[in-house]
């Protein structure tokens, strides 16, 4: 009888063992393949930049930096063609600084109301319809711009023609609105409740509680918050294609018709020669709105990172 | 019951399209690509064609790259791009398949109702910028034009903007800063029917009773023509262009009867019902 017991024990113990021998392998198959697809990104992301390196550099053999960047002439399809993309840089600096400036505002008082103020019934059912606005597809949102906005902005501001800086700026808002309240909500509850108490105690009310104490705690990551959505801004190319305008005048205000750097890409490669000169302008002002997006980003993942780090305890 | 089912399955795959066609190119011949490539797959049930429109150049791009059969094209193919093609070993051939004419709308309330091509070139370069100039309104003009995607768009400059072939034909200029690009001729049919001051040149197909079009004169001299197939088939309307099909080579199989299709009477019927000139 004891001799069966410890039978049975030495066929469990081989049998745990080769359990956990296929464990380790299925282990090993499926780290293996998690590293994959964390190398495969890289290997992207890498590829893209060597892709727009290769064929946008040789544009400032045929237009220096300097003319290509402070030129005002934009003519792609001209003999000889001329490359300057002042306008378009201005036109993108102008959609963004109107949809920052309307977004943030609201995006971070949508935030505080949401993380602060809203019963938590009414927070579990807005943040979800929130997120779906960010789900609306750009084109739907041009459309929107171009059919319902434009005739409004141009019979507010009594303009020539609504299809300018100002109307696309007011959608991409719309667009970026989703990011910014959902990233900056998640920054205010992160700031420990021992905040809120101990302002409370000290007799400050729900307002001052949430402008002196929770804003400044969770504001590294309200910075995150504004710059993943100007980064959205600055990328999108639907939404500005349709309804900004597309002059090509350098804008001296937002509304003035516009055509940013994103809807000259969009509204020109279709029509460029492979690897002729118009090609490698287009794939030279992708390079610079990929390096000002990454420059964004990586700003926001900074900020972040020291957001997570100041109450990691 | 289930062999019943079976049986339907199996019909339905039979007569399911077996060859397909692509064409790609001009956003204005779209329109006619499209009532052709319908009426042809309702007589051939076999064959799937599917139409895009993002540009001339696009489907001019796709030709070189073999992705599409056909190339719809509202411009002559540049001669950059045919050595481009012969490094791809394509033969970009030429079919002219209708003519049609620019139209230049303007808003209906606009009073200005006709415009000689060197207004229009001054309109389009900045150098007139109020209706005022042209006989009009004092009100500010909003030229509105294809972006450089568009076949319309090199069309319109060569003859309009540079005024090819008058007297005054000046090859250094350009459209001028203020003028805008939009993506579609759809949208600019659109906003000039809600904006007053604007005005645009869509392709005959594209007019509606929204906009209004203005009548044409070569030179100040000339009398004012309006676009309509007759006066473009007759050649008195002064902006008029030539739609074109490409193929890699000569079309054969289906895309060659599809193309006789479109060549023959019954094609050409269809022509004048999407808006343009069959050929005469």
């Amino acid at each position: 009888m004891l001799r069966q017991r410890v039978d049975d024990a030495t066929a469990g113990a081989s049998l745990e063992r080769r359990l956990r021998r296929r464990w380790r392998l299925r282990e090993k198959l499926i780290e293996s393949w998690v590293f994959l697809a964390g190398i495969l990104t890289i290997v992207i992301l890498l590829g893209i930049i060597a892709l727009l390196l290769r064929e946008g550099l040789p544009a400032f053999s045929y237009t220096p930096p300097w003319e290509f960047f402070f030129g005002t002439k934009w003519y792609p399809v001209s003999e000889p063609p001329t490359f300057g993309i002042t306008s378009f840089f201005v036109a993108t600096l102008w959609v963004t600084l109107v949809a920052t400036a309307i977004s943030v505002p609201i995006g971070v008082a949508c935030a505080a109301y949401l993380a602060e103020v809203a019963p938590a019934k009414v927070r579990e059912t807005v943040k979800p319809i929130i997120e779906i606005l960010a789900g609306i597809p750009s084109v739907v949102m041009g459309f929107i711009g171009l059919m319902l906005l434009s005739p409004l902005v141009q019979s507010a501001f009594d303009l020539n023609t609504g299809l300018c800086g100002l109307s696309a700026g007011i959608m991409l808002s719309l667009m970026s609105l989703p990011i910014i309240i959902s990233v900056s909500e998640d920054a205010l509850r992160a700031v420990p409740d021992d905040f809120r108490e101990a302002s409370y105690a000290l007799g400050a009310t729900k307002w001052e509680t949430i402008r002196h104490v929770c804003i400044p705690g969770a504001l590294s990551g309200i910075t995150a918050a504004v710059m993943l959505g100007v980064g959205r801004a600055i990328g999108e190319t639907m939404t500005v294609l349709m309804v900004a305008g597309g002059a090509l005048a350098v804008p001296i205000s937002p509304t003035n018709p516009m055509m940013p750097m994103t809807a000259a890409i969009a509204s020109g490669i279709g029509n460029a020669v492979r690897g002729g000169l118009q090609y490698q302008a287009l794939f030279a002002i992708g390079l610079i709105l990929f390096v000002l997006t990454l420059a964004v980003n990586l700003i926001a993942d900074r900020v972040l990172e020291r957001q997570k780090r100041k109450f990691a305890r | 019951m289930v062999m019943l089912a079976l049986a339907l399955v199996l019909t339905a795959c039979g007569g399911s399209p077996s060859t397909s066609i692509k064409i790609i190119g001009s956003n204005t011949v779209t329109p006619l690509s499209s009532v052709w490539a319908e009426e042809f797959m309702s007589q051939n049930p076999q064959v799937s064609i599917s139409v895009s429109g993002p540009g001339s150049g696009v489907g001019i791009a796709a030709l070189i790259d073999g992705t599409t059969d056909i190339c719809q094209a509202s411009r002559v193919i540049k001669q950059s791009e045919i050595d481009q093609a012969e490094t791809n070993g394509v033969d970009p051939h030429e079919i002219q398949v209708a003519s049609d004419g620019l139209s230049v709308v303007v808003h209906p309330s606009n009073p200005v109702s006709e415009l000689t091509i060197a207004q229009l070139s001054a309109i389009y370069t900045d150098q007139i910028t109020n209706w005022e100039e042209v006989g009009g309104n004092d009100a500010p003009i909003v030229a509105l034009s294809r972006d450089t995607n568009s076949g319309t768009h090199v069309f319109f400059k060569e003859h309009v903007v540079q005024m090819l072939g008058l007297p005054t034909e000046e090859k250094s200029l350009e459209y001028g800063p203020s003028v805008l690009f939009l993506p579609s001729t759809q949208e600019g049919i659109d906003e000039v029917a809600q904006n007053p001051n604007a005005i645009f040149y869509p392709g005959l197909g594209y007019v509606t009773e929204e906009v209004k079009p203005v009548a044409i004169k070569r030179t100040a001299s000339d009398p004012g023509v309006l676009p309509s197939a007759e006066t473009v088939l007759d050649g008195t309307y002064p902006i008029s262009r030539p739609l074109l099909y490409y193929t890699d080579g000569e079309p054969t199989g289906v895309i060659k009867s599809f193309i006789d299709y479109c060549l023959s009477s019954e094609g050409q019927e269809k022509v004048s019902d999407v808006g343009h000139v069959p050929l005469g």
